[in-house]
Formats: structure tokens, sequence, C-alpha cells
């Protein structure tokens, strides 16, 4: 299972982070985000070593979402060094992500 | 008797695909289903499926989905998530390239669907600051604002239904003078006091610094245009079959959908299509069953006659 973050772990796991971070941005009433959680856990499995994954249930953690102007999701931002380094909006495939992915590592 | 990796291959996992790969395993078939996103289809997006039987009360597109994706599993077939790049539909064996490998079977079945046309105004640079296709996955985030909801089907009257229940205004902007949705559900939108039906009107631009600050509405008799103040826009103004990748491989009418006689059959032997993506009257979710089992039984007998042949 993807790892849980909240608004007050969000600078610690996130903007602080030494690894690249793939934060998904979900809530459980999104289809889409559901369905997108098992690509997510998929490419971690590959990738865990290289990226760090997280995820924040928009829901219950509104002040990172409205910080990066999250109006649609799911919506995937990558980070690199605290900033963010790519944004992938809407349900997409596997191959998609794997190629934002590449593109960090 | 050719040689391949499987019987046969199903491409996209919504009703129409699982449907054939429930058909197709318990006939004892070799089955591969790949799914470039994640299984389900567009019924993922769907907040709510009446007219489904079975579901007396209703059941919501992602748990439906779930459903069927279940079943197939638990009737033994595999599941790749995994992209076609492109067909070689020229031998007995077709050829189906992924990005990273070639697999061979004996017959194909495409289940790939369709996708929500695009209004082509410019509302790509607002994908996800405001423009949207999903109600059910982004309708909070309008919460007490007002938003335009485009089209006049099923679909669009269903979900700006839906979006009343976070919005406090939504335009629903329609080409026509009336509602091509079925009548339970025009009845429910002209009940909301919610929504404002501008009509004879589409979109024809969309404006905004950060996100959609405003809309422009074009009335199609009058030609007057004018702008509206709005947060949101969300978009279901029909759907462009998933056939790109199929190039002239197999024969698509005009629109781009593919052409098939009741057996699911197109117009290459042992090549059968089920689903949204084929040229069909009605695209709902039984329908896209009833497809999918016909392709599944169609591809069986094709192969069964390659054996005896």
């Amino acid at each position: 299972m993807t790892k849980d973050i909240n608004d007050d772990s969000f600078e610690q796991e996130v903007i602080n982070s030494e690894k690249p971070v793939m934060v998904d941005f979900w809530a459980p009433w999104c289809g889409p985000c559901k369905a997108i959680g098992p690509i997510v856990q998929d490419l971690e499995k590959t990738y865990g070593d290289k990226i760090k994954f997280v995820k924040v249930n928009v829901d219950e953690e509104p002040v990172s979402p409205s910080k990066y102007s999250i109006q649609a999701i799911p919506t995937i931002i990558f980070f690199k060094d605290g900033t963010v380094a790519d944004q992938v909006v809407g349900m997409v495939g596997k191959d998609k992500l794997e190629q934002s992915i590449k593109a960090l590592v | 008797m050719p040689q391949s990796d499987y019987d046969i291959v199903i491409i996209g996992a919504g009703p129409a695909g699982l449907t054939a790969g429930i058909y197709a395993a318990r006939a004892r078939m070799k089955v591969l289903l790949l799914e470039k996103a994640a299984p389900g289809g567009q019924i993922i997006v769907s907040d709510w499926i009446e007219n489904y039987p079975g579901f007396p009360d209703g059941i919501s597109g992602f748990d439906l989905g779930e459903k069927m994706l279940n079943h197939a599993k638990n009737q033994g077939i595999e599941i790749d998530t995994s992209e076609v790049t492109s067909l070689d539909l020229s031998g007995d064996v077709k050829k189906i390239q992924l990005h990273d490998k070639t697999i061979t079977c004996k017959s194909l079945i495409i289940a790939t669907g369709a996708s929500p046309r695009k209004l082509n105004v410019g509302e790509d640079k607002f994908m996800g600051k405001g423009v949207s296709f999903c109600a059910t996955c982004d309708a909070p985030f309008f919460r007490d604002k007002i938003v335009v909801a485009v089209g006049g089907g099923d679909t669009a009257v269903q979900e700006a239904i839906f979006l009343t229940k976070f919005a406090k205004k939504v335009y629903l902007v329609h080409r026509r003078d009336e509602l091509r949705a079925t009548k339970i559900l025009q009845e429910r939108a002209f009940k909301n006091d919610k929504i404002e039906f501008v009509w004879d009107s589409v979109v024809s631009g969309m404006d905004g610094f950060f996100g959609v600050e405003n809309v422009k509405i074009k009335n199609v008799k009058t030609n007057e245009e004018k702008a509206i103040a709005v947060n949101g826009c969300f978009i279901w103004i029909g759907i462009t079959p998933n056939t790109p990748f199929l190039k002239d491989s197999v024969k698509l009418d005009k629109a781009g959908f593919i052409i098939a006689d009741q057996h699911m059959a197109t117009s290459v032997p042992g090549v059968f299509v089920a689903g949204d993506v084929r040229n069909t009257p009605l695209r709902q979710v039984s329908t896209a069953v009833g497809d999918g089992a016909i392709a599944a039984i169609s591809a069986e007998h094709f192969i069964e006659n390659l054996t005896s042949s």
C-alpha cells in the first residue's frame, strides 16, 4: 500500500525528501482514483528504491491540494528537490506514468 | 493449425471486453485481456448507473466495473496492463505490438471503447484547472461555485444534476432547443432549480489566469456571443472511438467506429469487435455486455473452424 501522508507531514515527506517523490492526490469518492491505485502500487514495486511514493487524501487534507491548485483528481505530481517536476491530471495508463518516472530517475 | 501465444486476445477491459473474457474463459480458450489504463471502462467515471438490470437501486459505475472485473478474474482470465501500439492482422496469426514485446493470437476482439469528445476551443490548457470530463471526480472542488456543463445527452444531463449537489449554479449549454437525454433524466433536470438551461448555444471559448474564470457562449441561431463568469466547465458532448491505433487494418465508418455484422465480425477474418467502439445504434453497459458475449462465441467458432480445417 502506498503511504498516506497529511498536510502536517507534507513538507517533511515531500519537499525535504532526498529522493524524487510521486504524490498521488486522490479521494475515496473518485472512481478513477481508486482505479489508478493498483497501477501506482505496481510502479512502486518496480521503482520504489529510486522514487518515494506517497498519497494525499484531498478530502481530509485540504491545505496541500489547495497549495498546488488541484481542481481535478486523480492528479499526480512529481517533485524533485522540493519543486514540481511534472504533473499528470486524470486517469492515465501505466505507460504514461512510467515515462514520467523514467524522466526523473 | 497456426501456433500462437493465445487463442484469443481482447483489447480493452470495459464491460464489453470483460464479458468477452468471461465467455471465452468458460469456453476453455487461452485468453489474454489487455488494458492500457484501468479496468472498468468509461463507467468508472459514472456516478450512478440506473439502467443496468439486476441493480434495482442503481449502482456506482466504479462498483459495477469492479464487480465485472472480479467476475472475469474468477473465471481465470489473464489481464495485462499494456497499451497496444500497432497490429499486424495480415496473416492467420494476428500479431499485437506492445511497448516492450509482440504477442500473437488466433482471434482478436477489439473492445477499446470510446473517449469523451473535446470542444477544441482552447480547453486543453485548463485541464485540471477548471475543465473536467468527470463530475464524480471533480464536482466537490466546485462547492458553492458556478459551473457550465456542455451537452444534452444522457451523460450531460445526469452529470449536470450530480453537479448541483456541490455547485450553487449549473448552466447547461446545449446546441439545440431540446435535450436528447432520456425522459426520466430530463424531468429531473427541469425540476432542479440550480440548473439554468442555455438553449441553441455552444461554448466557443474560455479564459482565465489561474484557471477557468469565464467561458464564451455563442448562440448558434443569432451568432450572438457573450461571456459568463464561471469557475469550471464540464464537457459531455459525446464520444470519439478509440480506433486511431488500428490505422486502416479493419474497416471503419466515417466517424471512426468499427463496422461489423451481427456476429460482431469485422472486415478481417478472425477479428471481432464489441461495445462502444462498434458502429452501433446504442451505447450502454447492457449493449456492450451483449456485444462481448457474441464476440467471444464468434471468436470461439472461428478458432474451432481453424482446427477442423
